[in-house]
């Protein structure tokens, strides 16, 4: 039962509230891309133990959907931003780097 | 005998007898009872039967940890099951009956297993009902369905309610017991809003039954003070009779509260789920004592030491008049005392550690009970109850020195901190070899989102185990937590109390150290479902070596007390047989909830017509009175057909379908979704949406269109209609609304968010009817208003109008193949409006049709309808809809996926129509075989069914399927096995059954 903070309306919401919407910051693959690119933005996922990106949608609320960056161990949340970017924000990073030291995912660390 | 002494007693009242019934006999106690302590005040040992032997089982602990004292409860409506005995209060009017037993408690058939228990060792299921193969499902599974479960399932639908609440505090508090109260007092001092729950109905917890002394007072003192201080505060909210049921991520909690369990006459819901959203958790939640392994330590009669404590001191009852004690820590020695106190007999105390207890000792002794250093039980005696002990050296083998008559033995293994609540989210544990118990590790605490730990354990919950210490640790744990909130610590003078001079605890994971096996067989770990030393033993010798996968091969600690007596006992006997330290092989997950929470309760209000709301069209009420047949269809229940006097569903359908096709039918509509895509890039977006290509499609035009998901599947179908330049209404499937406008959504606003595009869910705003077949231009004429002729609006267009008075958007779409037109009015007037097609056309015998007319006769025209000739497989091209996908778009959604490989594949079945060559009906999902069989023996299958219906139009049974090379086929006929042997042939052929030309609609 997460508690996010919704980064449109501001509205702390709990998971009732919330639908997940895997992972964050995948790049289509249409007509014309080859087979290995297709494969893995269709069907190929990280898993990681510690912080993660994901894609969440206020689906009860504004229905605005957004991003989210937290750690899949412990839970914490390190910071929800808008889903209209390609990668995190700095300020974000920044925060992650600040705790967990060394962290990467995918190519961002 | 167990009985009722005197005096003593201090949550019973004297003045207020109850009579209750077990197992049908009238039996009386006081109020404050619980019902195992009536039980026991009135010599009803005997509770229950074990599990898989049948052993005669009775109370061993005195609260939430019993696994014994399961009763059936209640009757009828209010019948349940599995209810411990320990934690339920007595009511004048209570009824019982014992569990797991034929034909009675005292006399049970099963107790044959336990002469058995040879042949049933640990894992025998998995080992004995491998072989042979063909005897599972008439000889084993039988037989084990027979001997599942403990108590009998409610015949009845539950008759109580039940409600959800929802809390927000600072501070929750879990346990009332001193620890509980002083950190409660702690927080609430600091000005955070606390709650504080104990799952008893008495605050206090084990310190008032012990009679420590708080700031030179009796603990009963200090309670009493500390509760009516809380009380008086404004920021402090006090509950008894919940349980902190479970910790879930980021301070979510749910609290469990029997609201009246205890006196159902009380007004309001029987159990309420509080959930609870907390900033800070302190878990005050105790210890619960360890069982010892002794042979027969199941016998009843053999409780734990606490749990004869409790009896005596909270509701005056005695287990027995001669009580041994056995015991590896000082505890156990003030069940001797109180028990002296009281006037009974202690004949002996067994203390299994060389250099024996310390204080508490000295004080048996000075009482003048015989303490026995270095003794340890051999062997209970007895069957139904306890009659003796023989007592041995715990270093030996168990070689006999004295057997000694007694009837209870009180037994105490040491203590182990209530972690639960503390782990259910995470929170990790250490292992304190010098108290011999897993405590938390502050430093590896449950996050919550910003990082911080959240669950605080205080008091005895936190290893603590002295009066002093458990003070001590409540204050400074719950100062901690006011730091954590970011208030500053308040001003208080922490609570003394006076320090107790204990002998350490010693080890003792069997009694005595070298049993054999014989002893290691009756000497029991896990009470309710009969797990033994020697199995968890047995486990290990065959490999078991994970915790976790001993537990599930044996099922230690996989009954409704989910191992709470039996976990560390279990897992300290697999390390000792693994030779590994009790660390190294740690414990198994503890999962919420802590106790058996009633699935009503997890429900709350939720059920009946409450469960899941019911969509209604705004011409609902008409269908209800005109005895329409409901189906569901998401969340709508959309009328099946409208059945007359005297006739079947199938009569109706044909019926309606007949006269629609001959005169006039009126569909409601309504359900249809109605999504809205506007803005100057809505174009480009549809061309994404659909396969075909929208953008082209004129100003007042419609155009029938397929959805696909990004895997190429076929997710969804309808009309579109350009309404103007930047604007197209979408038509969906009835369920499938929702769902594509979020689908919608999902795409602009993730991946096309610079897209001048937006849409709305429109489809409550309009009411919709389909006004079908050869009349229904005349009705229309005759409501007036608008030019409904072909040449003004032809076949596939849509206009804007008047109705009879009506404000319409008129499309001339038709999924039944005859002249069709779909009329929207606003939702407000959908009533009167189909009151009005009704009225004129009365002179066509207008004829209301349902969902399955509607479904034949689209079926007729060789339609697909989405989940019926697709189920998330199916791509366009398999259904030779080749004709609705773009060659001229570069992409749209759905497109890459469908150029993969196994998608280009010739070999996918193909959609194709079927004619049974008898005219019958091919059943529903029905495959056709081909040549040849499979791996394991099966005929081929080549194709299956995905519509089959009877076509009154066409008086035969017509259908459609995915047939493998199915469109290179026509004319071929195929073979269908039906369920009940035999087979049905059918010849493949076009699916347009009905008006192939499609002259019908174009008129």
């Amino acid at each position: 039962m997460l508690i996010l903070e919704c980064p449109y309306c501001g509205v702390h919401a709990e998971e009732t509230e919330l639908h997940a919407g895997g992972e964050a910051h995948l790049k289509r693959f249409g007509p014309g891309s080859s087979d290995d690119d297709f494969e893995n933005y269709l069907f190929m996922r990280e898993n990681p133990k510690g912080v993660h990106f994901e894609r969440w949608r206020h689906v009860n609320g504004c229905g605005k959907w957004f991003h989210a960056a937290r750690c899949t161990m412990t839970l914490e949340v390190f910071g929800t931003y808008s889903a209209q970017t390609t990668e995190p924000p700095k300020d974000i990073c920044d925060k992650i780097s600040a705790k967990r030291p060394g962290w990467s995912w995918r190519n961002f660390s | 005998m167990s009985t009722r002494i005197q005096t003593g007693g201090r949550l019973i009242d004297r003045t207020k007898s109850v009579t209750f019934k077990f197992n049908g006999r009238k039996l009386q106690g006081y109020a404050g009872d619980t019902l195992a302590s009536a039980l026991l005040a009135n010599d009803q040992m005997l509770v229950g039967r074990s599990f898989k032997y049948h052993r005669p089982r009775g109370v061993v602990a005195s609260g939430a940890e019993e696994p014994n004292a399961l009763v059936n409860m209640g009757e009828g409506a209010f019948f349940e099951p599995n209810q411990r005995a320990t934690t339920t209060e007595v009511f004048d009017g209570l009824t019982a009956t014992s569990q797991n037993h034929w034909p009675t408690l005292e006399f049970d058939v099963g107790a044959i297993n336990t002469y058995l228990s040879r042949f049933l060792p640990a894992g025998f299921y998995y080992k004995m009902f491998m072989y042979p193969r063909a005897f599972w499902k008439h000889v084993y599974e039988p037989f084990i369905r027979q001997s599942a479960g403990l108590g009998k399932a409610p015949k009845q639908k539950d008759g109580s309610d039940y409600e959800h609440f929802y809390a927000f505090y600072d501070v929750v508090v879990i346990g009332g017991g001193i620890a509980g109260l002083q950190a409660a007092k702690t927080a609430a001092a600091a000005g955070a809003k606390v709650l504080v729950m104990e799952q008893t109905a008495d605050w206090g917890g084990r310190a008032v039954v012990d009679g420590a002394e708080i700031d030179g007072a009796s603990a009963d003192a200090f309670v009493a003070a500390t509760v009516a201080e809380l009380q008086a505060m404004d920021n402090v909210t006090l509950k008894t009779r919940m349980m902190g049921a479970g910790v879930y991520d980021h301070g979510y909690l749910l609290g469990y509260e029997r609201v009246s369990d205890h006196d159902p006459s009380l007004a309001g819901p029987r159990h309420r789920l509080w959930r609870i959203r907390t900033a800070q958790i302190i878990s005050a939640t105790g210890a619960i004592e360890r069982p010892l392994s002794f042979a027969g330590n199941d016998i009843p009669g053999v409780l734990l030491a606490s749990a004869v404590r409790d009896y005596l001191v909270n509701w005056g009852v005695s287990i027995g008049e001669r009580t041994i004690v056995v015991t590896n820590n000082d505890d156990a020695y003030r069940t001797a005392i109180a028990l002296k106190q009281a006037g009974l007999s202690v004949p002996m105390i067994l203390d299994a550690r060389k250099s024996g207890g310390g204080a508490l000792a000295q004080q048996a002794r000075d009482m003048g009970i015989r303490v026995e250093n270095g003794k340890a039980i051999a062997k209970v005696h007895g069957g139904k109850r306890v009659t003796a002990v023989s007592i041995c050296d715990q270093a030996g083998e168990g070689v006999v020195l004295d057997t000694i008559g007694c009837d209870a033995v009180a037994m105490s293994g040491g203590w182990s901190p209530v972690v639960h609540l503390y782990s259910h989210c995470g929170g990790k544990l250490n292992w304190d070899a010098e108290q011999v118990m897993f405590r938390p590790d502050l430093t590896r605490m449950p996050t919550n989102q910003n990082g911080q730990g959240f669950v605080m354990p205080a008091g005895t919950a936190n290893g603590e185990m002295s009066t002093a210490a458990t003070l001590a640790d409540a204050t400074a744990r719950a100062l901690d937590v006011v730091a954590a909130l970011g208030k500053s610590a308040p001003t208080l003078t922490a609570p003394t109390a006076a320090s107790e001079d204990a002998a350490a605890i010693e080890p003792v994971w069997m009694m005595p150290q070298g049993a054999n096996i014989k002893l290691r067989m009756k000497s029991w770990l896990d009470y309710q479902n009969d797990v033994k030393v020697s199995d968890v033993q047995l486990a290990a010798r065959e490999g078991y070596e994970s915790v976790e996968h001993t537990k599930r091969y044996t099922t230690l600690g996989m009954a409704t007390d989910q191992g709470k007596l039996s976990n560390i006992n279990g897992l300290a006997t697999l390390s000792g047989a693994l030779n590994a330290d009790i660390p190294q092989v740690g414990t198994t997950t503890f999962r919420p909830p802590y106790t058996p929470i009633s699935l009503a309760s997890i429900a709350g209000s939720a059920r009946d017509e409450v469960f899941q709301p019911i969509r209604k069209t705004p011409m609902q009420d008409w269908h209800m009175a005109n005895g329409a047949d409901f189906e569901p269809v998401g969340h709508w229940r959309r009328p099946y057909c409208f059945p007359r006097a005297g006739e079947t569903k199938a009569q109706a359908v044909e019926r309606e379908i007949l006269q629609t096709r001959k005169s006039l039918g009126l569909l409601d509509a309504s359900t249809l979704g109605k999504i809205i895509v506007k803005g100057p890039d809505a174009g480009k977006f549809m061309d994404m949406l659909y396969t075909n290509m929208m953008s082209t499609l004129k100003v007042g035009k419609c155009r029938y269109g397929l959805m696909c998901s990004e895997n190429g599947f076929l997710s969804d179908d309808g009309v579109v209609a350009r309404i103007d330049e930047n604007t197209f209404l979408c038509h969906t499937t009835t369920g499938g609304a929702d769902r594509i406008h979020a689908h919608m959504e999902e795409w602009l606003q993730t991946e096309w968010w610079d897209w001048k595009v937006y849409t709305a869910n429109v489809t409550e705003q309009f009411a919709q009817v389909a006004v079908v077949g050869p009349n229904a231009r005349k009705v229309l004429e005759k409501l007036g208003g608008m030019d409904v002729s072909k040449e003004a609006l032809g076949f596939m267009e849509w206009a804007d109008g008047t109705l009879g008075g009506f404000d319409a958007r008129v499309y001339r779409i038709s999924f039944s193949g005859e002249l069709s037109y779909e009329i929207a009015v606003p939702a407000s007037q959908g009533r009167v409006f189909w009151d009005a097609l009704l009225a004129a056309g009365a002179e066509f015998n207008v004829m209301p049709y349902g969902t399955e007319a509607l479904h034949v006769m689209r079926a007729e025209k060789g339609f697909i309808m989405i989940g019926d000739e697709t189920d998330g497989t199916i791509i366009p091209q398999d259904l030779g809809l080749n004709w609705a996908i773009s060659k001229k778009k570069e992409d749209y959604i759905g497109k890459r996926a469908q150029e993969r490989t196994f998608m280009v594949d010739s070999k996918r079945w193909k959609l194709v129509g079927l004619e049974t060559t008898d005219g019958s009906v091919i059943p529903d999902g029905a495959y056709a075989v081909g040549e040849g069989v499979n791996a394991n023996g099966q005929r081929n299958m080549i194709g299956r069914v995905t519509s089959t219906y009877y076509s009154p139009t066409l008086g035969r049974g017509i259908a459609m399927g995915l047939v493998l090379d199915g469109p290179d086929r026509m004319g071929e006929t195929i073979e269908f096995p039906k369920v009940d042997g035999g087979s049905i042939t059918a010849k493949i052929v076009d699916q347009v059954f009905y008006d192939k030309e499609g002259t019908k609609q174009d008129v």
